[in-house]
């Protein structure tokens, strides 16, 4: 029996694994996911098999009520909302860890486990709260429940060490066996949501691509410790896979925004200082008709939507203009910046939703050495992301972060609100330019008006 | 091999093969993969599954529902919401006539 249950397991791991492979290809990247579902129902019903099944009919209805739910959310959810929603399924899986560990200790005989087995429950159930804490925050953040500003919290490390050094001395007293095992791992437990709570709650909306990657990375590592607790190879594979997954993206956004994970969680909330980098020049207002005529005699345009363009909910009406503009014969594409959106990889979704083929979507390194000969760049909604200063102005916050290179172009078009400043304060001297055009107002109002005056031109 | 030692040859091997496999995976699709990897992470509710079978009382077997209840929400949402994405991203590719390949 067990002989079989172990097989569905190594099928389940294959599976996600090749699932996981498929995601290398936006071609075969569907695929992918319905191997790694399937996994998922192997795994399951493999489990189902382990051992006399009490509580089926329980299961089944709890199962049942919670895919219902599931599905209504998942089916419905709008594509900005797709970070809130993502930071939601962490912190559910965190949380499922979490009570999975918990009632390992329950069950533990005579209120003892042994190490092997206390030692992964402890961190499950520490990594897997302060998960699901820490992504509820970051949900309420995003959904704008909860100001997505960075919030300074008084005593904010001293509270944050104290909760930390609170739940180890529970691991520490429970290891010992001073203090029961029940009541140890429900202090640790509660001790760790406070951290989730208060670590995320300071973090500013701008940071969250690097947050919501690393509470992936956790509930990964979760899971994993939730396979030791039960001596299940799956989760420890599964558990891994998505762990390193988390790991990759958080260092790689980290790297995007020029923001070390310290830097992110442990404060220092960057301030206008002196931006450095010299004065900018006169700013060039400019009217749709303007931008029309500049466009319509074009051959390389290249599209640089941020956080923005969402925001005003553009998506479609760029990608209308887009339309238009290759009618005539110009060849556009999309410069994505890694951290343009609210998540990893969140503007391209974005584009994507609005049926731009993602064979236009070029990332910032493969599109950087084209802007030299590109006639016209449409940055829209982003600000930080496009300034020069990151690349030549030493004494500048944004020094050494990657940017998209847009001042190297020909002409510049630039659509925006207003003249504030980006997240991190800085004037953009991109903006002053002889060759840089302002449009300022709202980016869908903006993009459709180009659009009108574009197809009034012969 | 002593049990905590065969799953940490486990964990380490799979954490490897994840950092192999991830790093190949271009940036246009990072959100549908974290969603993805969301929904296996989901895999908890097998565990949630397995410590339910052997739950007594009221108060174990509350935990344990409640447990099956969140990754079961985990694993649903995490992949259909997956494959709304990747399909939103398939249909971009045949709909839209690219003048690049």
């Amino acid at each position: 029996m067990h002989d079989i249950v172990d097989a569905g397991y190594l099928a389940a791991a294959v599976l996600f694994i090749l699932g996981v492979m498929l995601l290398r290809s936006p071609a075969t990247a569907r695929r992918g996911n319905y191997l790694s579902a399937l996994g998922m129902l192997v795994a399951l019903v493999s489990s189902g098999w382990s051992g006399p099944l009490h509580h089926a009919l329980l299961m089944l209805a709890v199962f049942a009520a919670a895919a219902a739910a599931g599905v209504a959310v998942a089916r419905t959810v709008r594509m900005t909302a797709m970070p809130q929603l993502v930071a939601l399924f962490n912190g559910t899986g965190g949380g499922a860890a979490a009570l999975v560990a918990l009632l390992a200790v329950l069950r533990a005989s005579a209120g003892r486990l042994p190490a092997a087995t206390l030692l992964p429950a402890f961190v499950t159930l520490l990594v897997g709260s302060a998960s699901l804490a820490g992504s509820a925050v970051a949900a309420l953040k995003l959904q704008g429940i909860v100001s997505g500003r960075p919030i300074p919290l008084p005593g904010r490390h001293a509270v944050s060490g104290t909760l930390l050094l609170l739940a180890l001395a529970c691991l520490a007293a429970a290891l010992v066996g001073v203090v029961p095992l029940a009541s140890a791992a429900v202090v640790a437990g509660a001790a760790s949501v406070g951290l989730g709570l208060w670590s995320v709650l300071p973090i500013g909306g701008a940071d969250m691509p690097v947050v919501i990657s690393l509470l992936n990375a956790l509930t990964g590592l979760a899971a994993a410790a939730t396979g030791f607790v039960l001596a299940n190879d799956l989760l420890i594979v599964a558990g891994a896979l998505v762990g390193a997954s988390g790991a990759i993206l958080t260092l790689a956004m980290g790297r995007a925004m020029h923001r070390s994970l310290g830097h992110v969680l442990f404060g220092r909330l960057q301030t206008a200082q002196d931006a450095g980098g010299g004065e900018r020049g006169t700013v060039h207002p400019t009217s749709p008709e303007e931008v029309a005529l500049l466009l319509a005699y074009a051959q390389r345009v290249v599209v640089v939507p941020g956080y923005g363009m969402a925001v005003s909910r553009a998506q479609k009406e760029v990608k209308d203009l887009c339309d238009a503009l290759a009618k005539r014969g110009a060849d556009v594409r999309f410069g994505i910046h890694p951290v343009a959106g609210r998540m990893p990889g969140h503007m391209n979704v974005l584009l994507a939703e609005a049926n731009v083929p993602y064979d236009q979507l070029y990332e910032m390194e493969r599109i950087n050495a084209d802007f030299p000969v590109t006639d016209v760049v449409l940055v829209i909604g982003a600000n930080d992301v496009v300034n020069p200063s990151a690349r030549n102005a030493p004494g500048s916050p944004l020094y050494g972060m990657p940017v998209l290179n847009v001042d190297q172009a020909k002409s510049i078009v630039v659509l925006k609100r207003s003249m504030a400043p980006g997240f991190a304060g800085v004037e953009n001297l991109l903006f002053g330019l002889d060759k840089t055009l302002m449009l300022f107002g709202d980016a869908r109002a903006m993009a459709s008006a180009v659009l009108q005056e574009l197809l009034a031109v012969v | 091999m002593p049990a905590v030692l065969n799953e940490a040859f486990v964990f380490i091997l799979a954490a490897f093969l994840g950092v192999a496999l991830i790093t190949k995976i271009p940036s246009v699709l990072h959100t549908p993969l974290m969603s993805a990897t969301n929904a296996i992470h989901g895999v908890v509710l097998v565990g949630a599954v397995i410590a339910m079978t052997a739950t007594h009382g009221t108060l174990q077997i509350v935990v344990g529902a409640l447990a099956v209840f969140l990754g079961a929400l985990n694993v649903v949402g995490g992949y259909v919401v997956t494959d709304r994405m990747l399909a939103m991203f398939q249909k971009s590719r045949r709909e839209g006539g690219s003048p690049r390949a």
